[in-house]
């Protein structure tokens, strides 16, 4: 049987079923995260070769940072597919994927910061990876302020959607901005780890957080693109009918 | 064409762009981040005078000294090829180790020494406990050494 995928591409249909599957999304989010962060804290050794206790912040460092690329992308993809087909919804995807991008960006910065106190010993390093991040921030934010600042909802879609497109350089950049073979040849604080150097039981918590976080921004961006619709198609009739907004 | 199609090229020419773009950004900042010097630089007096700079390199072994008030430590810093005295006063961020790699700012005396402001430690890319850290160690020599004697034969 195939499914319809276009059926789903009008906010009328896509308005219920986003509905329904907030729930599955809070929930595997909520059970996750509390997994994760069980996991993080108590099963996993306290002590490493050179960090101590301290090192677990990881836990929600390393996931929020991953989360702040994989939404810039999101979003920057339901920019190009509402650039090219034209269609309504994937701007308001786009529109409503911003705020969770943007907190976690600055969900990264933040525990980096208290982090870096800690074992480096500062709040704030003009690092190669820190400056790209901030740069991130600023383009969710810049992204949500061209929206907001064009009255023309259609005209403001385009704009900020052109721009979300232009910013995907950064991801990559933010990426790879670890590059140093040696890491006493260069500055730059973080440094290159791969998987394999990472304790199995640290890998795992960190990675079910990951997932916990993808949960979380599925929710909370289907609870805000669902506002979305309702603000923007409040004169159709099916919103009229809806029995919430009857009330 | 139709618009939509005109639309997908133009879109797929600017990720094209943006793609080339990405590339050149991330090998530039490969060869220009160096924004520090290294102590051999700084032997060879490449590092301004009188300027605020960085210096970055590992600490060397048994080189690290505290005064007596506690707070004003000397150590050396090396990339192995030339070595730079500094002297800090503050306190040390908790991965500052003898071996490990660090950053320090601040300016470079008549005298030769460098006098931080602030020094920076770098971690470790590996997170294992110590225990597993040591035996993967090992374990890793024994494999290498298994791997060659497999080759061998």
């Amino acid at each position: 049987m195939a499914i319809n995928w276009f059926k789903y591409a009008s906010p009328a249909t896509f308005y219920p079923l986003a509905g329904r599957m907030i729930p599955w999304f809070a929930w595997l989010a909520i059970i996750l995260t509390l997994f994760g962060l069980y996991w993080g804290f108590f099963e996993t050794p306290s002590i490493l070769t050179d960090q101590k206790q301290y090192y677990r912040i990881i836990f929600v460092h390393v996931p929020a940072a991953w989360m702040s690329m994989w939404l810039y992308v999101v979003l920057a993809g339901w920019a190009i597919i509402g650039l090219v087909f034209n269609t309504r919804l994937s701007y308001m995807m786009a529109a409503a994927v911003a705020p969770t991008g943007a907190m976690f960006t600055f969900l990264s910065l933040w525990t980096g910061a208290f982090w870096g106190k800690t074992s480096w010993g500062t709040w704030w390093d003009w690092d190669p990876r820190m400056t790209s991040e901030l740069i991130l921030l600023f383009l969710y934010v810049g992204y949500m302020a061209l929206h907001s600042a064009i009255d023309d909802t259609r005209r403001a879609d385009r704009a900020s959607a052109l721009l979300a497109v232009v910013g995907v350089v950064l991801v990559p950049v933010i990426f790879w901005s670890i590059n140093c073979p040696d890491p006493n040849q260069c500055a730059a604080l973080h440094q290159q780890s791969s998987f394999k150097g990472v304790e199995s039981n640290i890998l795992l918590a960190m990675l079910v957080l990951s997932i916990a976080f993808w949960m979380y921004s599925f929710a909370v961006a289907f609870m805000r693109v669902r506002n979305i619709i309702l603000e923007r198609e409040r004169n159709t009739q099916w919103v009229r009918e809806l029995p919430e907004v009857c009330e | 064409m139709k618009p939509r199609q005109k639309r997908l090229v133009f879109a797929l020419a600017a990720l094209v762009g943006i793609a080339v773009a990405a590339v050149l950004i991330t090998t530039a900042l490969r060869s220009n981040l160096a924004y520090f010097f290294s102590p051999s630089q700084v032997a060879a007096s490449e590092a301004p005078k009188d300027a605020v700079f960085r210096v970055g390199g590992l600490v060397r072994e048994g080189s690290l000294k505290r005064d007596k008030d506690g707070l004003t430590v000397q150590f050396v810093v090396t990339d192995n090829a030339a070595d730079v005295k500094v002297k800090y006063t503050g306190i040390l961020p908790d991965l500052f180790k003898e071996g490990k790699g660090m950053v320090a700012r601040g300016k470079l005396g008549k005298d030769g020494v460098f006098y931080a402001e602030e020094v920076l430690a770098k971690h470790d890319e590996n997170y294992m406990p110590p225990e597993v850290a040591s035996s993967l160690k090992t374990a890793h020599e024994a494999g290498a050494g298994n791997a060659t004697r497999a080759v061998v034969q």
